[in-house]
């Protein structure tokens, strides 16, 4: 397989990492516990790449192809901070969040949190690791089991590490979690369908913070739930940020909740990254087609500005990650494409013409022809 | 076409082809579950109407009521355990709720027509889609097994499929998220309808190819100078395409007012908080307004107001009698056209 580390150059712009070279277990233990500065770089992922190999034939399986779902991507994590990543559905986003849960294995890149490589480590370090990084999940009514009470579901965290909360401790432990979510701690004998959604989703919450977690990896936590009760959440979860020094990754395909919630976004396309910055480049000066496409595209609820507002309106439909264009990947519904872009990749980095400047436009932007359209504001 | 008189209370929107009366409209209308603990009731005193190529969007959370009025207005509510216990659905000035079952399948797909929210499970996973599109004129208009298959390629293009001839024998399975949704759309133009109610049509899509949905919908529903009842529970959708607005709460309308006041000045609490949480694309705000509490349980439906339990200004009046939908008017009392909410206090909610 010649093809699954694409571009070593993709992403000349990320922080170099500083790799631990941890020879025991101890030692990658002691890496992995040891703290993080606020505004350090938490998490590192390098060119991760997960092909998931498509076959024929019942018994001798041959390989016929590969949906390239996550084909190359790099970008840092923070302490402290939350990073949105948005994107059509298919483009990969669940598929990062899964990888950097190490419950997919990458077909080729690296993840470093802290330093060392999660992909590569096994035993004690790497239940470590997963003790640091929780998730939380998209749909409260099925990621939750019917028949296990909340206490059950919110403290089986701890049969896993038992260091945490020793036994006699646990139903203390899971009674603060469900007052620090907003549950009445009386509730802790009561099943998954005694609740509603929001208060389901709050539960998803608590077991994700039962182990102290600094990174909490959230799949579209709110898309389920009724419009009223999303804010409940997003506060929730802003104020448990700041309470508990967490970093998110912030999954989602609305646009204006992670705008709201994050500091940075990037946004994907097909398997890779199309641009990525703080909030404002990201949405006030986009330079990216398909981010300016996407964008447009939101609804506003302002009947006011239905007229004036310019629509990009992408025709088709996402093309198949079993075989992606070839060049950038965007070129098929991009009306800015040329030649060029069939023929050659382009990088994730700082367009040439924005390079020194310090507008905002000057951000990562994986586009031959990026330019600066207002498409929010117009 | 007969003429329907007009009700007193509701102010007229702008009138109908040629007719001076509504398209549909819905009065009073009570639907209720008998289930196992008790009654639910889903919808409670719901008033609406719509008239030719006018757009109604009807915005509600889950469980408000908003898709049952629907279901019962196409007559396809599953009785029992459903039961309408009182209301009036007109149609073009016939109560549609006193039709024969044989009168309301003429109705039904000719001349008001539904697309669903999941088009994957709208759809028969057995039989093509050509075949599917085809039942409409079959049916109908008892065309042949041939003449319905061209009529099917002719839909499918009308809506933007590329390649239809090519695509007519294709299951649904094979098509994309955005093309099952144009089918649905196809499936309700067949018949050229006088009124289309599409259920949450786009909430399963991605925002790009909800954009060229929503845009398709509009360009058909002037072209044929349809009624439309968009039935959602995101604002930014309504405020994309609605021409009024009928904004429900556990099972009643809590206000209606013309798309751009209600945006700019909601006269009920609800409606004012909703506004309130939904955060901004174009700009980054502070906290997030959440209205506190859950919707509530249809089975025990609070006392008073529905919202009291969850409302910042309710007071004792609230929680003893029921808001009955009063006329919103100006600070000097100058009637607002097509403006009502069932507030006690919708003065001070609109004018502070």
């Amino acid at each position: 397989m010649a093809d699954f580390s694409p571009d070593a150059e993709a992403t000349p712009n990320v922080s170099e990492v500083e790799v631990v070279d941890a020879a025991t277990e101890d030692e990658a233990v002691d890496a992995i516990e040891a703290p993080v500065e606020r505004g350090e770089p938490i998490l590192q992922v390098r060119n991760l790449v997960k092909h998931f190999p498509l076959t024929q034939g019942i018994l001798i399986k041959r390989q016929i192809g590969a949906v390239k779902a996550v084909d190359g991507i790099s970008f840092d994590l923070y302490q402290g901070e939350t990073l949105g990543i948005v994107g059509e559905s298919g483009c990969g986003k669940s598929t990062v969040a899964k990888l950097l849960m190490t419950l997919e294995t990458a077909t080729a890149g690296e993840v470093f949190y802290k330093g060392q490589d999660i992909t590569r480590l096994s035993g004690r370090a790497l239940r470590a690791v997963r003790r640091n990084i929780q998730m939380v999940f998209q749909d409260p009514y099925t990621s939750l089991n019917p028949r296990m009470t909340v206490g059950d579901i919110i403290g089986e965290p701890f049969e896993i590490h038992p260091e945490v909360a020793p036994k006699g401790d646990r139903r203390r432990k899971v009674q603060e979690l469900l007052d620090v979510v907003g549950l009445n701690p009386e509730y802790i004998n009561r099943y998954p369908h005694q609740f509603s959604g929001g208060q389901r989703q709050r539960i998803g919450i608590a077991r994700g913070l039962a182990l102290n977690p600094e990174i909490i990896i959230c799949d579209e936590p709110v898309s389920a739930l009724d419009v009223s009760v999303q804010a409940q959440v997003i506060n929730l979860m802003e104020g448990l940020q700041d309470e508990f020094n967490l970093s998110y990754i912030f999954i989602a395909h609305d646009l204006s909740i992670v705008r709201h919630i994050s500091d940075r976004v990037g946004v994907m396309y097909l398997g890779k990254m199309a641009e990525i910055g703080t909030d404002t480049e990201i949405y006030d000066h986009p330079t990216h087609p398909y981010t300016q496409a996407l964008l447009s595209a939101v609804p506003v609820p302002d009947p006011e500005s239905r007229e004036g507002r310019e629509r990009i309106i992408l025709t088709g439909d996402v093309p198949s990650p079993a075989n992606p264009p070839s060049g950038c990947r965007f070129r098929t519904r991009c009306w800015k494409a040329e030649d060029r872009c069939a023929k050659e990749i382009p990088l994730l980095a700082i367009p040439e013409r924005f390079a020194g400047s310090d507008s905002p436009a000057a951000h990562e932007s994986a586009c031959h022809f990026a330019e600066e359209k207002d498409v929010v504001h117009a | 076409m007969t003429i329907t008189d007009m009700p007193a209370n509701v102010p007229g929107p702008r009138s109908g082809e040629d007719n001076g009366g509504k398209l549909l409209d819905v009065r009073d209308l009570h639907v209720e579950f008998h289930t196992r603990d008790g009654v639910a009731k889903a919808v409670n005193g719901v008033n609406y109407s719509v008239d030719a190529g006018e757009t109604l969007a009807v915005l509600g959370e889950s469980g408000s009521g908003k898709s049952v009025t629907a279901q019962a207005i196409m007559g396809i509510l599953d009785m029992p355990p459903g039961k309408i216990p009182q209301g009036e659905i007109i149609f073009r000035g016939q109560d549609m709720l006193k039709m024969s079952s044989e009168e309301r399948r003429k109705i039904r797909g000719n001349k008001i027509a539904m697309i669903f929210q999941d088009a994957l499970s709208a759809l028969n996973p057995v039989l093509s889609v050509g075949y599917q599109l085809g039942e409409m004129f079959r049916v109908h208009e008892g065309l042949s097994k041939k003449e319905a298959k061209a009529k099917a390629v002719e839909l499918m293009d009308r809506v933007r499929i590329p390649a239809a001839k090519e695509r007519v024998s294709d299951y649904p399975h094979q098509f994309s998220g955005g093309m099952r949704q144009r089918i649905m759309i196809a499936m309700a133009l067949a018949l050229e309808p006088d009124l289309i109610i599409a259920d949450e049509p786009t909430t399963a899509l991605d925002v790009t190819v909800q954009a060229q949905v929503m845009e398709l919908l509009a360009e058909l529903q002037r072209e044929y100078n349809m009624g439309l009842i968009l039935i959602t529970h995101d604002l930014g959708v309504v405020a994309d395409v609605a021409d009024k607005i009928a904004v429900m709460y556990a099972g009643r309308i809590v206000e209606t007012a013309p798309v751009h006041e209600l945006y700019k000045r909601p006269a009920h609490p609800y409606t004012k908080g909703l506004l309130d949480s939904i955060p901004r694309l174009d700009q980054k705000g502070q906290g997030l307004f959440a209205i506190k509490g859950l919707p509530p349980n249809l089975l025990k439906i609070p006392s008073g107001c529905a919202f009291n339990p969850r409302c910042p200004m309710a007071q004792d009046e609230c929680r003893s009698e029921i808001p009955a939908l009063h006329q919103v008017t100006e600070r000097d009392g100058a009637e607002l056209a097509g403006r009502a909410s069932a507030c006690h206090f919708w003065k001070e909610t609109i004018h502070g």
